[in-house]
């Protein structure tokens, strides 16, 4: 089953379905989405398929594919990965058919042509799959070059489902996204060249393959040159402070589908970059830079939390959440151990469930009020116990309680820090208490207290909320009446299976655990770092 | 400590956790359709819990003293490189005591709910949370390692949180329950960093491990490790300086408060210390710091409780002040381990009897809990009155009912130090036993004596059988639990293999003239008692003008105003200072940049026509440095 190859269909599957949902003829809406979702489905089914196929004591890379693509330059459209990019793979194939499930009712027909260029349900179904296919793409690619093409190629598609579905301020949040990610990818790219130059001069001919590339032995000066290219496009994407402010912009003004896509999945391409690139390919630069790369995640978790706990809008607080988690992962990718390191990569599983259902459970509130503002809610929970048990929970799993999965990310991140890093860790760990506040001080206010707020006064006499433009999304359902406020059928099959996840990987994280743990200890070893911390030896 | 695998029923203890964290999923699951049944399921799995917990206690009193650590292993939680957790438990004579304290009490406690939250829309969802809180609480005592316990501590302090926050419509209540899972957390901080510290230090983070090779650290590591499980205690059991969110709990329905926030989740900080003697026989200095801790907050606890109008407040505050009676035992180190848990237990009794009986008397007044509109109530509601009298004698301590035995066995040992600081919390803990027995006194006085001073339309009247059978088994257990756990069936006996044989050392005071001395404070805390309230009219509201010691204690000696000034307005300060910087500041400058690059700020806004041209250059300039590049490296 092996021989199959599982990672370029995950990605012609999703693009060549994209374009067929986009020629879908007109008014035949539900067929595009029914598509979608089949395809969507189809990708998870391949997901699992090849995480069996897997085998998590053999080879770094697996189910490889390489056909050459350009000869002249020794690029090859090479595919293959390893248990931390297998576990992408697994967030990506579980996410993706929830967005579109819960993106299902948010574009009503009447939409369409009222913007340039989009808002047609089979237009926004078509670029989620494109997305899906550049996503698998980036993680799956062992060739730096293909690595570049889709880190740049993904952009597109996320341009067009921020700018054309947007809430009201979609054109500047998707410029700025886009000209945030072009600045980092074209300083990647200048050091992608540069690795290039460098195999060629010692191999005699150049490669972008990652397995030859990690063979080379870079002189400290050009690896600190080559690690910055790198690392501040990896740095834009996750964001770590200070790149980080397009995050609140686009995670705000997004469709809440993409937004969950865009912080769950397509910014863990930062992170995700830092230790299959940065770390085993300039292990010294590494080495050299960690420490400033410390002082930035850790800012950027206190800082990030404490703006959390300042912003008046639900969606730009859960950015601005997403953004103090980062600091977490960058935390644990640097201590250079292979607890924090494996605790890193779960921690970007873990994120993209947990913050995944916060946006969409975020999202479902809006849909209902018409508001992104937390001050025009108020005692939700009396009338709606579903959702704010599904937020109360996501909210939990934001702050890392015990029981659900963040714990398990969070704790080994921290635990796995302190041997090295004891300084770094002890300030970490103070954003544990400041998580608490800012995901307690949204649900007290939004679900606690007597019922008030727009949404809660009687259907008839409601003012639609002005000024929240909760995307698409505010358009369709859920005026109706106050019996329908708690969670509908179609939201419950979305809620249902990350509330699943949330509490499963929670209490048993070792089947994750034992997927990415050799290929953090392999990294480890590449960087050179005492891959036993702890432990009496010291 | 070693460790034996486990046989017989005690492998099946990870039933006590299951069966109520089964009912606690049922009941959120299955959602109204089991509100018909839900708090029988609720009150069924934890007395389940209950049987299985004293039979598995049987099965370990009759193995030999040193194999009474039984180890469960049930699975692998988290492997990954030198870090091996697992989900275990540790059955042994400790955690077996606090499995029945928390089974037993909390199967009286949900039986007494049945009743107290009849009319209550809520009452499935009350039981789920607080069946998911007796499955954590189980969880944290019978962890066989540092996480397991953090997990189930965690787990306390979020059904604390659901059960404070239960009448959330109440802004008052969500309001305390953040309050008290933010200062819980601050605590979780420190045993998080404590476990931390474990795992660089010994690789490992399992009692067994631990404790057994922690004298190989430097004297500096296991203090550190020592105020850092401090810090966590003071969280959970709030102690000083982490008190002030322990009254404010009082919020939450009071079989909540009896259960949770006076019989065991708060004294889960002593148990955490307990459990973690090993660590605390190493370390003086924390012993030393652990003990002034619990001197200091149980005169704040006793202060703040003669002050109080609010039943349930006055009650919290002897809750606190009582587990500083605690926290000071243990930090005595092995003299006193054994006085602290004894206190504990018999503390578990009486006070949850007390609030039930609080809870019964707010019941007969609709729902108020302010004193000044109670009084003459002892004839209207006898077995109320009854129960409530024997929770209060052991409270104060008369011979010969509980609190006699096991305070008194804190205060003496606190004495037996012989040094300064022995006389010096010696001294504080014979205060707070006279003030203990003040504030108490007043409450009784101001509840079932004196003239009624009832609100209109008050009809006061006996609570229900299903409430008042467990005050009454409370109440037995108030009186004869002190006896029980000190002379009849010493608790040191049974804690042996775990503490070591019990010490008798030198006593600084003779025990006879110490009893008496006690007996004459209390005493003298319930006649001040009486001449300041029970012989004279009580105001139905209270007196505006008051000396500042009383202004003072009102104010729980402004320890909120304290959190207030120097962390909460602060903080707020610093966060909207943040959030103005960050978008004119950082963002600013960025789009400042952009702008410049770009040749207008408009263009930013431009998108529909800015946005091609830009890409599309974006594109081409890329692709044309690309293929010079690699044309030049290829062909160069």
């Amino acid at each position: 089953m092996s021989d199959f190859p599982f990672l370029l269909v995950m990605i012609a599957l999703p693009a060549v379905a994209a374009a067929v949902v986009a020629a879908v003829p007109r008014g035949r809406d539900l067929l595009a989405k029914q598509i979608s979702l089949g395809v969507s489905l189809g990708v998870l089914v391949l997901a699992v398929l090849a995480t069996v196929a897997f085998d998590t004591g053999g080879d770094r890379f697996q189910l490889t594919t390489s056909v050459s693509w350009i000869a002249e330059f020794g690029v090859r459209f090479a595919l293959g990965v390893d248990g931390i990019a297998l576990v992408m793979l697994l967030l990506i194939g579980v996410l993706v058919p929830l967005v579109i499930v819960a993106s299902w009712d948010d574009l009503a027909p009447g939409d369409e042509g009222s913007v340039p260029g989009g808002r047609s349900v089979r237009a926004y179904f078509a670029w989620l799959l494109l997305l899906e296919a550049m996503m698998v793409g980036v993680f799956a690619a062992t060739d730096i070059f293909l690595f570049y093409v889709f880190f740049e190629a993904m952009l597109v598609p996320m341009y067009f489902l921020i700018g054309s579905f947007g809430g009201p301020r979609r054109q500047y949040a998707a410029v700025k996204f886009f000209l945030y990610s072009l600045v980092g990818g074209l300083i990647m790219l200048a050091a992608v060249i540069g690795l290039y130059v460098v195999s060629n001069s010692q191999l005699g001919e150049g490669t972008f393959a990652f397995d030859a590339l990690r063979q080379l032995d870079i002189t400290p000066g050009v690896q600190k040159l080559l690690f910055l290219g790198f690392f501040v496009a990896f740095a834009i994407k996750a964001p770590l402070v200070p790149f980080h402010t397009w995050l609140p912009d686009s995670g705000s003004e997004a469709p809440i589908g993409s937004a969950v896509l865009l912080v769950g999945v397509l910014d863990k391409v930062g992170t995700f970059g830092f230790l299959r690139y940065c770390l085993p390919l300039f292990p010294e630069a590494s080495r050299y830079f960690a420490p400033y790369v410390l002082v930035l995640a850790v800012a950027g978790i206190l800082y990030a939390a404490l703006l959390a706990m300042g912003q008046s809008d639900m969606k730009r607080l859960v950015a601005y959440t997403s953004i103090s988690h980062f600091g977490f992962i960058a935390l644990g990718i640097f201590a250079f151990t292979t607890e924090a390191g494996t605790g890193a990569v779960l921690y970007m599983v873990n994120h993209g469930i947990a913050t995944g259902l916060l946006f969409l459970v975020v999202g479902m509130l809006i849909a209902r009020g018409g508001s992104r503002q937390i001050g025009d809610y108020g005692g939700v929970g009396a009338r709606a116990p579903l959702l704010s048990g599904a937020f109360l929970l996501a909210g939990l799993a934001s702050l890392a309680m015990p029981g659900t999965n963040s714990f398990v990310s969070e704790f080994l991140v921290l635990i796995g820090s302190f041997p090295t890093r004891p300084v770094f860790t002890i300030l970490a760990t103070v954003g544990i208490i400041l998580a608490a506040l800012y995901i307690l001080l949204m649900y007290q206010r939004t679900m606690h207290g007597p019922p008030r707020g727009p949404l809660m006064v009687e259907p008839d006499d409601e003012p639609v909320a002005a000024g929240g433009g909760a995307t698409a999304v505010a358009t369709a359902p859920a005026r109706a009446s106050l019996r329908a406020l708690d969670l509908s059928r179609r939201e419950l099959a979305v809620v249902t299976p990350l509330v699943a996840l949330i509490i499963g990987l929670g209490v048993y994280p070792q089947p994750l655990l034992s997927l990415i743990e050799p290929a953090v200890a392999a990294t480890m070893s590449d960087v050179g770092a005492d891959t036993g911390s702890g432990g009496t030896d010291r | 400590m070693d460790i034996s695998p486990a046989q017989g029923l005690i492998t099946a203890s990870w039933l006590l956790i299951a069966l109520p964290l089964a009912g606690a999923a049922v009941l959120l699951v299955g959602g109204r359709r089991t509100d018909r049944w839900g708090h029988l399921l609720g009150t069924a799995t934890v007395v389940l819990s209950f049987v299985l917990g004293l039979l598995c206690t049987v099965q370990l009193a009759g193995l030999d003293e040193g194999g009474r650590s039984v180890g469960v292993d049930l699975f692998t939680f988290i492997s990954a490189g030198n870090l091996d957790v697992h989900a275990g438990l540790l059955f042994d004579p400790l955690s077996a005591a606090f499995v029945l304290l928390i089974t037993g009490v909390g199967s009286l406690i949900h039986v007494y709910s049945i009743g107290y939250m009849a009319h209550d829309p809520g009452r499935r969802r009350f039981f789920a949370y607080l069946n998911l809180f007796v499955a954590a609480m189980l969880l944290l005592v019978l962890g066989s390692n540092f996480v397991m316990l953090y997990v189930g501590w965690e787990g306390v302090g979020l059904a604390s949180y659901l059960l404070i926050a239960f009448w959330f419509t109440r802004p008052a209540a969500a309001t305390a329950a953040k309050k008290a899972f933010i200062m819980n957390r601050v605590g979780d901080v420190g045993l998080a960093l404590a476990i931390f510290l474990m795992f660089a230090q010994l690789g490992t983070v399992t009692y067994e491990g631990v404790f057994g090779s922690i004298g190989t650290l430097a004297g500096g590591t296991i203090t550190a490790i020592g105020l850092l499980l401090l810090l966590g205690a003071c969280g959970k059991s709030g102690q000083f300086p982490l008190q002030a969110w322990l009254p404010d709990a009082m919020e939450g329905p009071t079989p909540v408060s009896a259960l949770i926030h006076a019989a065991t989740m708060v004294t889960a900080g002593v148990y955490l210390i307990a459990r973690s003697a090993p660590i605390y026989d190493q370390t003086e200095t924390a012993r030393f710091v652990v003990m002034a801790v619990g001197g200091v907050t149980l005169l704040i606890g006793a202060i703040a409780g003669c002050a109080h109008d609010d039943i349930k407040k006055v009650l919290a505050y002897s809750t606190v002040s009582q587990i500083g009676y605690m926290f000071l035992a243990v930090g005595l180190g092995p003299v006193g381990y054994v006085a602290g848990l004894a206190h504990l237990f018999a503390h578990g009794f009486f006070k949850a009897g007390l609030f039930l009986g609080a809870g019964s008397v707010m019941h007969a007044m609709n729902d108020s809990v302010d004193m000044r509109r109670f009084g003459g109530l002892w004839n209207k509601m006898p077995v109320t009155f009854g129960t409530f009298a024997l929770g209060y004698l052991a409270l104060i301590g008369l011979i010969p009912f509980s609190g006699y035995w096991t305070k008194d066995a804190i205060i003496e040992a606190t004495f037996d130090r012989g040094d300064v600081w022995g006389w010096l919390l010696g001294g504080a803990a014979v205060l707070g036993a006279g003030l203990t027995a003040f504030y108490m006194t007043r409450l009784m006085l101001m509840t079932f004596f004196g003239r009624s001073r009832w609100e209109d339309g008050v009809h006061p009247h006996e609570s229900p059988k299903v409430m008042t059978v467990p005050m009454i088994v409370l109440a037995v257990g108030s009186v004869a639990a002190g006896f029980l756990l000190v002379e009849a069936f010493p608790l040191s006996d049974w804690m042996t293999p775990v503490f070591g044989e019990p010490s008798e050392g030198e006593h600084v005071i003779a025990p006879l003239t110490f009893g008496l001395a006690i007996t004459v404070v209390a005493l003298l805390g319930v006649a001040l008692a009486w001449l300041f309230v029970g012989r004279r009219e009580v105001p139905v509201t209270a007196p505006a003008r008051v000396s500042p010691v009383t202004r003072a204690a009102r104010h729980a000696l402004y320890a909120d105003a304290v959190n207030e000034s120097l962390f909460m307005r602060p903080g707020q300060w610093l966060t909207r200072a943040l959030v103005f910087f960050d978008n004119r500041g950082v963002d600013g400058a960025v789009n400042g940049m952009a702008a410049a690059l770009g040749g207008s700020s408009s263009r930013l806004g431009r998108v529909q026509t800015g946005f091609v041209r830009t890409y599309a250059l974006g594109m081409l300039g890329g692709a044309v440095l690309v293929a010079g590049a690699l044309l030049a490296v290829t062909t160069g």
